[in-house]
């Protein structure tokens, strides 16, 4: 039980994580997820990995959708262009993967400016066409612009590479991905604690207000298509060199919809929300899966039954969530936070 | 020494004639009001000032500036211009201290790399605007015990002093108030007509507003303006404004002036 907090400093009080428990918490977190590697089988790993892609990948998109209130059906395309930018780096160049990385994120920043233009008249659900259309367009060069992205096939790639280190399983993978992501999840947080995530947030809830108050929406918006796809970018560079290939099918608009519904079940404009989301996102279906293959022995049908209904329970439990939690499954967090508060006195 | 000048202005929608010729001006460091009827032209008034209307006709000059069409409303924000709205445009979702700081937007120069890592500057800054926020602006408006709620769960007096909280952290020249009082009872009108006394004299902040209180109007203002259909009947100091017939007829319409006179002149009551 907390009962309050004694602050100094105005910069004590503006800290991220305020108490003592607040931060062994995270150390333990951060801690399991350091051993998590060693301790599980090659599956969960995988599983791992995938989720700390999706994680930076929602993290972009909720800082567009979630805290700036443009709807963006773009995110694969974005993802895209970072992965065919890491593919083409490292065939034609050779660079180590954190410079291919950044030059993912920025490539993917660009388009995402460019595709963001319009955001400044069209709101809403006619944005969201726009970048609909944008990343159909995305998807187009992808298949077509063959010297480059080697068209339908795509492209192979060797394992990242840094200092005569190559990262060749989904091991040495995950030391990538997961810090990554925990960087950038953290640097998502920082942007909210200043005047530039402020803006973002004053565009989505009332942009009229945000002009007087001297924020340039056009600018705003479009450095928020900026950050967000820079992120996707860096998505899908870990996604190339966690695959080894790209294809134009590697980024269907379907994965768009995947992370924006990973945003609203998480929780819209909350990074928390984010995570969750993502996870929630990649392993529920693979827990299904699992639990047919679990129910197999006693009922050796289970397979036929149950695969194709894997997809209707998947979004059965999306529009659950959407009806009884409409803030996300961070708002179930939030809720088991209030109750520890004052634990074990009720509030 | 006027701060604000407004010369010969005009806004027509359609045939909708908003204002017709509208001239009048803010002399510097005072409380000036506009008043008149409902559909008279004050809020479309407030909108060609902070830049969202742009009058066909006339022009505005601030600080002896001319102030053209092409200065959209953020450069207005850091020019020194600030206002709030009638029906409350607050960031409903942020908590209060979040709104006010958002208000020192203008004022605030880190990037977005160093916001990412929030460090040097972005830190240093943030800090600064924190101690600023929290001991000129909360303490001055005294809700302090509120900073840390969401706006959307605060009742309608409190939203508005939050309103007029974000604007003083914009520490503007002229702050353009559309009705601060609207809607509040008695208790919150006094308190909030103190307010605005105070930043008028410890301040040092231009108020121009547009209420419909007359109480409260004639109680604190230095310099009246009153519209009606668009166009400016007269103004002066509030005991000139409250007896030209003029005035009178335009917000009754009719002629029994005496008792016409004693609705607009409660005799000192506020509200």
């Amino acid at each position: 039980m907390r009962i309050g907090d004694a602050k100094q400093s105005y910069e004590a009080d503006e800290a991220i994580w305020t108490s003592s428990t607040q931060k062994l918490w995270l150390g333990f977190f951060l801690l399991i997820l350091m051993v998590f590697p060693f301790a599980v089988d090659s599956y969960l790993l995988y599983l791992g990995c995938l989720v700390g892609i999706a994680v930076i990948s929602t993290t972009g998109l909720n800082i567009l959708t979630g805290f700036t209130g443009l709807i963006s059906l773009g995110q694969a395309g974005f993802m895209g262009v970072g992965a065919y930018t890491v593919a083409w780096l490292s065939i034609n160049t050779g660079l180590p993967f954190p410079i291919t990385l950044v030059l993912a994120g920025l490539m993917a920043a660009a388009v995402g400016i460019l595709v963001g233009l319009p955001s400044l008249r069209v709101k809403g659900l006619y944005l969201a066409i726009a970048t609909l259309a944008a990343s159909v367009f995305l998807h187009f060069i992808f298949a077509e612009w063959e010297p480059v992205t080697g068209g339908m096939g795509g492209l192979s790639l060797e394992p990242a590479h840094l200092f005569g280190l190559t990262f060749q399983s989904d091991f040495m993978m995950y030391f990538i991905i997961v810090p990554l992501a925990v960087l950038m999840v953290l640097a998502a947080r920082n942007v909210f604690r200043t005047r530039i995530g402020r803006a973002f947030i004053a565009i989505r809830d009332r942009d009229i207000s945000a002009e007087i108050l001297g924020i340039n929406l056009l600018r705003y918006k479009l450095m928020s298509f900026a950050l967000s796809s820079f992120y996707a970018g860096v998505a899908g560079g870990l996604f190339a060199y966690f695959y080894r290939v790209v294809t134009p099918e590697s980024f269907p608009l379907s994965m768009s919809i995947f992370y924006l519904a990973a945003v609203i079940v998480g929780g819209m404009g909350n990074l928390l929300g984010g995570i969750l989301g993502a996870a929630f996102m990649t392993l529920v279906p693979e827990a299904l899966k699992l639990l047919t293959a679990a129910l197999t022995p006693f009922y050796p049908n289970a397979p036929v039954f149950m695969s194709p209904m894997l997809e209707i329970i998947f979004g059965g439990l999306i529009v659950g969530f959407l009806i009884f939690e409409p803030h996300g499954l961070a708002e179930i967090w939030h809720r088991i936070r209030r109750f520890f508060r004052l634990w074990p006195f009720r509030n | 020494m006027s701060i604000l000048e407004i010369s010969n202005l005009s806004l027509s929608f359609g045939g909708v004639k908003a204002l017709q010729d509208v001239s009048f001006r803010v002399p510097e460091n005072t409380i000036t009001t506009i008043i008149g009827p409902n559909g008279a032209g004050k809020t479309s008034l407030f909108n060609c000032i902070s830049g969202f209307y742009k009058p066909q006709q006339g022009n505005i000059r601030y600080q002896g500036q001319p102030l053209p069409g092409s200065i959209k409303p953020p450069r207005r924000a850091a020019l020194g211009l600030a206002r709030t709205f009638q029906n409350i445009a607050l960031f409903r979702g942020m908590t209060v201290l979040d709104n006010i700081k958002l208000g020192a937007h203008v004022h605030m120069k880190s990037g977005l790399l160093s916001a990412l890592a929030y460090f040097g500057p972005a830190r240093r800054e943030e800090t600064a605007v924190r101690q600023e926020v929290e001991e000129r602006i909360i303490d001055f408006l005294e809700i302090d015990h509120i900073r840390r709620q969401p706006v959307a769960s605060l009742p309608y007096g409190l939203q508005k002093r939050v309103e007029l909280a974000r604007a003083l952290a914009m520490k503007p020249q002229v702050l353009m108030l559309d009705e601060p009082v609207a809607g509040m009872n008695r208790e919150e009108k006094e308190d909030m007509a103190r307010f605005i006394l105070d930043i008028r004299e410890e301040w040092g902040i231009t108020v121009l507003m547009v209420e419909h209180d007359m109480g409260m109007v004639m109680d604190i203002s230095d310099h009246i303006a009153v519209l009606n259909f668009g166009q400016v009947i007269t103004e002066g100091v509030p005991a000139d404004v409250q007896n030209n017939p003029e005035v009178i007829k335009a917000y009754l319409g009719n002629s029994d002036i005496d008792s016409l006179r004693r609705k607009l002149n409660p005799e000192g009551e506020v509200a």
